[in-house]
């Protein structure tokens, strides 16, 4: 916050030399000092969290037996422990296999295409599909993975539409874990990606468009060259958003398949809590959650850089 | 970034909205901060008890409610806050260690796993109870196996035994003889027992042959009824008790895995989606036992409490269907069958402020009439000799001979702090055969790879 608020003085100031600077500088502090409570409070509330995790993942802290009484520091143990651990690398490659294609592509591009989809249809179609699309994305998550549990089960909604046209359906939950977990996660989250959408493409001027069309270019063509680009911020913050959202995802993948089987949907989150909570090692759990929390920044830097939201 | 002219046409406007937003945010933290500080009100005068209630096992939640009525009766101006955790065994111990974590939330009073509590007094969440053993006279009665139960490493004594079990093959009579095996059965060996699963599954396609808990799911019913009910019938053995070590590389220790594989491989045993459901030890006893769904269950003495007029599954008939065999030994060597014992107990939480008060309940929870009352309701092999003599409870219910018949081949879990670490492990071993994740060599194999990891080479023997 004080950095914006800096920020446009700084360009500014040029070459009018220190004094003028310093005299700006010490104004803008002068300035801030009512958002002190407020940054104070995100030290406190949200800052202090993440270095106490960061602390933690350094400590043998744990729930029962004597590293209960008083966790003590032991350097990179957790890291080493986790890096030769086999299940470990099992699990960010399930990670990144949930992220790509639940949240990059699942949820983005059903998002797009039904934000797309929604600006031609007409009221009443577009008021019934943002209802149901809306309605799996505004219940409780541990509602919406219980109907997802209740619809994958082997004598579940989805088996018993196959077996009406007579097809015996899998397990899915235990054949196809990964399978099913990422379908439910795009059936929850494709709704926050076509409401971003759908704002983006109405702020795109519709001029633009017509005169596409004048000039004879192609539906896709539009698409490509003219609406993707001017909704390039939008994408770019979207696949942010969903990222952080996707990698995160615990209940979900919790109630319907517990990680399994075995160890076969249990993503980076699951393997925390197997660790952290199941198992009682607090310390080697909160290793695992800031591998996460590092996998997310990068992917936010990496989404950042690649689309460039900042140059129009 | 945004384009200059806005900026300060912001500028003029956002004084007044900082400042609304900074006592916003004052105020909520006020509200916050003032929150927390509120506190439990504890005084003293309020005893917590902590115990687990979940799926068929509601007998321990009776029994805690019928205390609580005769200590506030006992006792006017105490009151008794029961804490009943409804969840499957590893989420109790997380829920109970998070509880015991904090001393607002910690327990005066709870409801502990004998394994469990030498790892819970190296944690520091139990208060030994010595002081109160001493002068309580009714000690005596207590059998020394059930007294060494609550001992913790240093010796002293953390927990009241409430009752113990033994774990068998728990058959029904009837599709046994439909599927033309001789009753009563005695298998001699695990071939014998896959033999005969073979056959019902053979005779009776739409019966489960046989249930033997295998997945992490089911926490430490996989690792107790389950694995050391096989690996204990072997020539090895978990933990060696002259050296302290744990054994690694056992050759009984993958033929039990083995075991676990010829059943689930081979279609003796429940699907491998229903194995790995939280649910299944509610459901073999509520439902595919009682309903014939299920032939053979591994499982503990305490089964007939869930059939009892009282149980959560009343089943009337229970005894006349169900019949009961003691596990062999691999091949039948002596002494020809194995059992496993366990067990819970009460103990008292060391954040508790009223420690007295705390005794009282324990005292009075598990007194003559008490301890009889919820051995009998949950099915219970008594730990007070005057119990085990009354005869209100030999007559409560016929299965309790058999079960009592077994504690000469029982066996008893290493009693170690890092025991439950361990266990997990074999947990995790088990489901990854199971599943098919690992051959049960690679899981034997893993698991000596953790058990080093957890103890140590030097706490090791092959």
């Amino acid at each position: 916050m004080t950095a914006t608020a800096a920020t446009p003085d700084a360009l500014r100031g040029g070459p009018s030399g220190d004094r003028r600077r310093r005299g700006r500088l010490g104004r803008d502090l002068l300035r801030s000092t009512p958002l002190l409570p407020a940054v104070v409070l995100l030290a406190i509330f949200l800052l202090g969290p993440v270095i106490s995790a960061f602390y933690g993942a350094f400590t043998n802290s744990a729930l029962s037996g004597a590293a209960a009484q008083g966790a003590e520091f032991i350097g990179f143990k957790n890291f080493t422990d986790l890096f030769a651990d086999p299940d470990f690398p099992k699990s960010v490659v399930l990670t990144f296999v949930f992220l790509f294609f639940s949240a990059v592509v699942g949820q983005n591009v059903l998002g797009l295409a039904l934000a797309l989809l929604m600006r031609s249809a007409n009221k009443v179609v577009r008021a019934i599909v943002s209802t149901i699309v809306v309605g799996a994305w505004i219940l409780p998550e541990i509602v919406a993975s219980f109907a997802a549990y209740a619809f994958f089960t082997k004598e579940g909604t989805l088996n018993g539409m196959l077996a009406a046209i007579g097809i015996t359906g899998p397990t899915w939950l235990y054949t196809f874990p990964m399978l099913a977990v990422i379908l439910a996660n795009i059936w929850r989250g494709a709704a926050f990606s076509m409401l971003v959408y759908s704002a983006a493409i109405n702020d795109v001027p519709p001029e633009i468009t017509e005169s596409a069309e004048v000039d004879g270019a192609t539906g896709w063509q539009r698409l490509v060259r003219i609406t993707i680009p001017m909704i390039r911020r939008s994408i770019s913050t979207n696949l942010m958003l969903t990222t952080l959202q996707t990698l995160s995802v615990f209940t979900l993948i919790y109630v319907m398949t517990g990680g399994g089987p075995g160890t076969n949907s249990s993503t980076l989150p699951l393997l925390a809590y197997k660790e952290g909570i199941a198992f009682g090692q607090l310390g080697f759990g909160t290793a695992i959650a800031l591998i996460l929390l590092v996998v997310g920044a990068l992917c936010s830097i990496v989404y950042i850089r690649a689309l460039k939201p900042e140059v129009d | 970034m945004r384009p200059a002219p806005r900026t300060t046409a912001l500028a003029r406007r956002a004084p007044k909205k900082r400042v609304l937003a900074t006592l916003a945010a004052i105020a909520g933290a006020a509200l916050l901060l003032s929150g927390c500080a509120g506190g439990s009100g504890d005084d003293g005068k309020t005893i917590k008890v902590a115990y687990q209630k979940f799926g068929n096992f509601i007998q321990l939640d009776k029994h805690m409610k019928k205390v609580k009525a005769e200590y506030e009766k006992a006792n006017p101006g105490m009151k008794v806050e029961l804490v009943p955790i409804a969840a499957q065994e590893t989420d109790y111990f997380t829920k109970l260690a998070l509880m015991n974590k904090s001393s607002s939330t910690a327990p005066d009073v709870m409801y502990e796993d004998t394994f469990q509590v030498k790892s819970d007094v190296d944690a520091g969440y139990l208060a030994p109870l010595d002081s109160y053993i001493d002068k309580w006279d009714e000690w005596d009665q207590f059998f020394d196996n059930a007294k060494q139960a609550g001992l913790g490493d240093d010796g002293k004594t953390y927990g009241i035994s409430m009752g113990t079990d033994t774990r068998a093959l728990w058959y029904n009579k009837q599709l046994f003889e439909q599927a033309g095996i001789a009753v009563p059965w005695e298998p001699k060996s695990w071939d014998e027992v896959l033999d005969t699963a073979k056959t019902i599954k053979q005779k009776l396609p739409d019966v489960i042959p046989m249930n033997v808990y295998s997945s992490t799911a089911q926490g430490e019913a996989a690792s107790m009824q389950g694995f050391e009910m096989l690996l204990y019938g072997t020539k090895d053995t978990l933990y060696d008790t002259d050296s302290k070590k744990w054994v690694t590389g056992s050759k009984g220790f993958t033929d039990s895995l083995q075991f676990i594989k010829d059943l689930y491989g081979g279609g003796l045993a429940p699907s491998p989606d229903q194995a790995l459901d939280k649910n299944v030890g509610t459901k073999v006893g509520a439902e595919w036992l009682p309903q014939g769904k299920l032939a053979i269950a591994l499982d503990g003495s305490w089964m007939s409490g869930t059939w009892l007029e009282d149980g959560s599954a009343p089943w009337p008939e229970w005894n006349d269907v169900m019949g009961q065999a003691p596990m062999p030994t691999q091949d039948g060597d002596d002494p020809g069958s194995v059992s496993m014992s366990g067990g819970w107990t009460l103990a008292m939480g060391s954040k508790s402020k009223n420690k007295d008060a705390a005794w009282d309940f324990i005292a009075l929870a598990l007194n003559k009439e008490n301890s009889k009352s919820y051995d009998i309701a949950a099915s219970q092999i008594a730990v007070r000799d005057d119990v085990s003599k009354d005869p209100e409870y030999a007559d409560a219910n016929p299965s309790f001979a058999f079960f009592s018949s077994i504690v000469p081949v029982t066996h008893f879990r290493p009693a170690t702090s890092d025991y439950s670490k361990i266990s997990l492990n074999i947990q995790v071993a088990m489901e990854a055969v199971l599943t098919g994740q690992q051959s049960p060599k690679e899981a034997a194999a893993a698991w000596d790879e953790s058990v080093v990891g957890i103890v140590g080479e030097k706490n090791t023997t092959k």
